[in-house]
């Protein structure tokens, strides 16, 4: 891993060739986070893989989270990892929650990391961020025909009431 | 005996002895019951204990009659659901009912398949009986492999035109029922409702 020095120091060289696109970085639990501009996530990304000295090669996963109600909500996570001197480094794209019926969007990082593809699919599939540029982007695990996105927190949990006394005295 | 080497009280003891007499319904739903062909068909973690289980030497459903598991819903008339069944699943699950040859029965097996068990959310159907006919429903989560046992010979009494009352009829605890009054989803019948205040009465009376 990188440490917190080693961290600042990635972030200063990122700055050097990319002005402007690392907005923040995290050393929480000894977990290195860069805090990136969603516009440039794809030079950040192609810079962590190819620039000299770093080596970033290997996407080991890529997720989402919802962070309502704090702005921006939604944060896409790509966690890289160096496969040579075994260290991690976690990327993130802050988003915010576009107007109503529309949803938010970002570059897919697919022609950088193959691996990519599915686990695109699947953010859009549960929280319904559009990954531009992605080659196939429809629903992976839902049926096609879902409405809703369900992992968003303000989704209603669903299910049904069960009838049992407690759920009548609270709920009925 | 048809070559008339018997006669008179001889022939009828003979054939009071080895010939039984009953309805040809009552026949066939015995030879049904005791040659069933259950489809090879497992949902979740329920699988391990109902159709794998139950086959082996330890449990052995051979004694019942249903040891052939058919991989083809074509040649099976039962299917045991075992395991929750997703909105996405149950499409097919109810396509693979529908392929199977009449007479067919289906067992819901443990928790999940039930109600929906502890998985109350957006991907669940709660409860398989929302989109096809259920003859039996085992409890458990998962039920052992004698519960399942338990529930296929409660089954097999079922196809046999006998089926076995259920526990409100066995101890007389007619008028017992509770549901939950007030609340949208749990707004009984007015039929339901109304046999229920009349059973009160009759109790009381």
């Amino acid at each position: 891993m990188p440490d917190a020095p080693g961290l600042e120091l990635i972030r200063g060289e990122i700055e050097q060739d990319h002005p402007g696109a690392v907005l923040d970085t995290s050393f929480d639990r000894d977990q290195p986070a860069l805090v990136v501009d969603p516009d440039q996530i794809l030079a950040v990304l192609t810079w962590l893989r190819d620039a000299p000295g770093q080596g970033y090669g290997f996407l080991s996963s890529l997720h989402a989270a919802d962070y309502l109600p704090a702005t921006p909500r939604f944060g896409v996570h790509y966690e890289l990892l160096n496969r040579d001197r075994v260290e991690r480094l976690r990327v993130k794209a802050m988003l915010d929650d576009p107007a109503a019926g529309d949803l938010p969007e970002i570059d897919s990082c697919v022609g950088l990391f193959p691996t990519a593809e599915f686990q695109e699919r699947e953010v859009f599939d549960f929280f319904g961020i559009v990954f531009k540029g992605h080659p196939n982007l429809t629903r992976i695990l839902l049926p096609e025909d879902y409405v809703g996105w369900p992992q968003r927190r303000d989704f209603p949990v669903g299910g049904e009431p069960v009838t049992f006394t407690f759920n009548e005295r609270n709920y009925g | 005996m048809l070559r008339g080497t018997l006669e008179g009280e001889e022939l009828e003891r003979y054939v009071e002895e080895r010939v039984v007499m009953t309805r040809f319904d009552k026949m066939l739903g015995w030879a049904r019951a005791n040659s069933m062909f259950p489809l090879t068909f497992g949902l979740a973690c329920c699988a391990i204990e109902a159709p794998i289980s139950i086959v082996t030497a330890r449990y052995d459903l051979a004694r019942f009659g249903a040891e052939a598991l058919r991989a083809s819903p074509r040649q099976a008339d039962m299917i045991i659901l075992s395991g929750r069944v997703s909105i996405k699943m149950a499409p097919i699950v109810r396509r693979l009912y529908d392929q199977m040859l009449e007479p067919k029965w289906a067992i819901s097996m443990g928790a999940c398949s039930s109600s929906g068990g502890m998985f109350a959310n957006y991907a669940v159907v709660q409860g398989a009986d929302k989109f096809m006919p259920i003859d039996m429903h085992i409890p458990g989560c998962p039920p052992r492999p004698e519960a399942v046992l338990y529930g296929f010979t409660k089954l097999q009494r079922k196809i046999k035109g006998n089926p076995d009352q259920g526990w409100r009829q066995r101890y007389n605890a007619v008028g017992s029922e509770e549901w939950a009054r007030g609340g949208v989803a749990s707004k009984p019948n007015p039929a339901a409702a109304e046999a229920y205040e009349t059973a009160r009465e009759l109790i009381h009376a």
